[in-house]
């Protein structure tokens, strides 16, 4: 089932939650609100499941090109993973899964058999099919974790929500069980939205990541689009860190260092360059046809998968290098070497926040 | 551990006055009077103190307590399920001063409680005119007004126990609930009362020990007599016959005592969980 939502506001008081939001999720599709606390991501997903109600004016919320506005939430055919949980704590994992089964009309229950048949099915889903008669309390993060998803998937939902799903685990527990939940989606299908602040978690799991600051969608692509080719500057700063240059402006033409780095329309005022640390690279002679920046190293970090240097300029601004280990014993680099840096990629981007590119 | 034991804990000459004083202090005035109120029941034999207790009077007043227990606690309890609910779980205007109004009972005095009732009921006041005139019920010196003032004065103690839980529990589970298709009854039934079944029980041990025992309210607005409750029988028969006062007030006694080990059963079951 396809989500669409229309120019949403929705305002907390004085502070404006969501402004003038769209979103368009296909069928079957996996997608991230990806974006810092108070970016709105949750507001938005919870005006999805009908948790929330968006500001008088905005436009509608779509299920399949159908409004579902004026549905009850429990009508709407959405499953909801809350952040904490939000488990029954007074009821066995059985009994948790099984609840949405049991509440529903004498009409559509099923029989007892079948609930425990479908319970159990669930369960074996999510690899908890041992634990059936345990509580929550008894369980660990993953594990409730995966309770809420199964208990959110027995009611047969068209359209799967989960805010901040590995929020509250930790760190090797997150990155198995966002691989788990994105192949639990390449079999099920299931149209799927949910909220993060992690980029990495994100851009490894989602389909496309719409990412989210200020009550406003800044760029809303697949993972390899929004890293690569950021939108805006937010989007630049938010999915990993950057090394920041401002360019010089002559005739349409940007430039850093008297060397050319791209056109512009004529208008420009401003171009803010930024350059990922990996595509920032270190030399002990100039590099002909591009930038060089002379800078000190001072710092090498090396323990970890890659090497980050931290340089300093002679006008004393930091930058940040990241390198291979291969790189770094090729380099012979020493703390306190003075080095030539030139930038391999560069996003511009104007006044306005906006990429200046293409 | 032991090094740490010596570096933090007082010297064994402070301890043991510290523990000294504080049992004694409990025997004196906790243990005592409770000794006491059994030796004085039982002092003139086991029949005077059976005579006492199947009494006429005692067994009335059994009954009013009973029926005014029976009353005020179920009536207290549905509406201290309803206001914890509705304070607990939403955000309304004026919700603070609501809470505040909750506690009422517990910082005006029974007794001032009591004239309260006498003032809105009695004779030549608004609501005891009107109600006489217009249906012939006289409620000032009846059980009713025994009731009344009993629910008054205990209806804090479920509220004050649920809200707490009811806070601290949020209303998480019940939104969960509510999207997985339940209705308002079903959330209620299937997930809020479950969550909160230890401390409304421990509310209703609370309440109904304070309504059992209520004296200064009760005192005021009954007249004695058929209407007494026990405590007011006790009051009674302490001025005309001290073994029967104290045949009655084993009776108290031993509620409190019952209290007591229900309350410790519940804190232990809610620390299990």
């Amino acid at each position: 089932m396809s989500i669409e939502v229309q120019n949403i506001t929705k305002s907390f008081g004085n502070f404006l939650a969501l402004n003038d939001v769209s979103l368009y999720v296909k069928t079957g599709e996996l997608v991230a609100l990806l974006g810092p606390s108070g970016s709105g991501k949750t507001t938005l997903l919870r005006i999805i499941a009908g948790l929330e109600e968006a500001d008088e004016g905005s436009g509608p919320v779509l299920f399949n090109n159908h409004n579902v506005a004026n549905s009850k939430i429990g009508d709407r055919g959405v499953g909801f993973v809350f952040q904490h949980y939000a488990l029954f704590r007074h009821m066995t994992v059985f009994e948790n899964v099984a609840f949405g089964l049991r509440v529903r009309p004498r009409e559509t229950r099923p029989d007892n058999g079948e609930i425990r048949r479908r319970v159990l099915e669930l369960l074996r889903l999510v690899q908890l099919d041992t634990q059936a008669n345990r509580y929550p309390h008894q369980l660990s993060g993953g594990q409730r974790q995966r309770v809420a998803l199964a208990r959110a998937l027995a009611v047969e939902p068209q359209v799967l929500l989960l805010d901040e799903p590995f929020g509250a685990l930790d760190a090797k527990v997150r990155v198995e069980l966002r691989q788990w939940l994105r192949r639990l989606h390449d079999e099920i299908h299931l149209t799927s939205v949910f909220v993060t602040h992690d980029q990495d978690e994100a851009l490894e799991v989602a389909d496309r990541v719409a990412v989210m600051s200020a009550g406003k969608v800044e760029q809303f692509a697949t993972p390899n689009e929004v890293f690569h080719k950021p939108a805006t500057e937010f989007v630049m700063n938010f999915l990993g860190s950057v090394n920041k240059f401002r360019g010089q402006i002559t005739d349409g033409k940007v430039r850093l260092g008297g060397q050319y780095i791209m056109d512009v329309p004529e208008n420009t005022e401003e171009a803010k360059l930024f350059v990922r640390p990996h595509e920032l690279l270190i030399s002990h002679k100039k590099t002909p046809n591009s930038f060089n920046l002379r800078a000190v190293v001072k710092r090498i970090h090396s323990a970890g998968a890659r090497v980050r240097v931290e340089l300093e300029t002679h006008s004393g601004d930091p930058m940040t290098a990241e390198m291979t280990h291969a790189m770094l014993s090729d380099l012979n680099l020493e703390t306190g070497q003075e080095v030539y840096v030139t930038p391999c990629n560069i996003h511009v981007f104007g006044s306005d926040e906006h990429s200046l590119e293409e | 551990m032991s090094i740490s034991r010596q570096n933090t804990d007082e010297p064994p000459f402070v301890r043991y006055l510290l523990i000294t004083i504080a049992i004694t202090f409990m025997a004196l005035f906790l243990l005592l009077p409770l000794i006491l109120v059994f030796y004085c029941a039982f002092e003139e034999g086991l029949t005077t103190y059976w005579t006492a207790l199947t009494s006429r009077r005692t067994i009335r007043a059994i009954g009013v307590t009973l029926l005014t227990v029976g009353i005020a606690v179920p009536i207290n309890v549905l509406f201290g399920i309803m206001s914890a609910w509705c304070l607990g779980k939403f955000n309304f205007w004026g919700k603070s001063l609501l809470i505040s109004l909750i506690d009422l009972p517990f910082a005006v005095s029974p007794v001032i409680a009591g004239l309260l009732f006498v003032i809105l009921f009695g004779m030549h006041s608004i609501f005891g005119d009107w109600l006489m005139a217009n249906f012939g019920i006289k409620i000032l010196h009846t059980t009713t007004a025994t009731v009344i003032a009993t629910m008054f004065v205990t209806f804090p103690f479920v509220t004050r126990e649920l809200l707490p839980t009811m806070q601290a529990q949020g209303s998480e589970e019940e939104l969960a609930a509510r999207v997985l298709g339940a209705n308002g009854l079903q959330i209620f039934f299937r997930v809020t009362l479950p969550n909160i079944k230890w401390a409304l029980l421990y509310g209703v041990v609370l309440c109904n020990a304070r309504a059992m025992g209520e004296f200064g309210a009760v005192n005021v607005v009954s007249h004695g007599g058929k209407n007494n409750t026990l405590s007011l029988l006790i009051y009674e028969t302490y001025q005309s016959d001290l073994v029967a006062a104290f045949a009655v007030s084993t009776l108290l006694a031993l509620m409190a005592i019952v209290t007591l080990v229900l309350k410790t059963y519940i804190e232990m079951k809610t620390q299990d969980e």
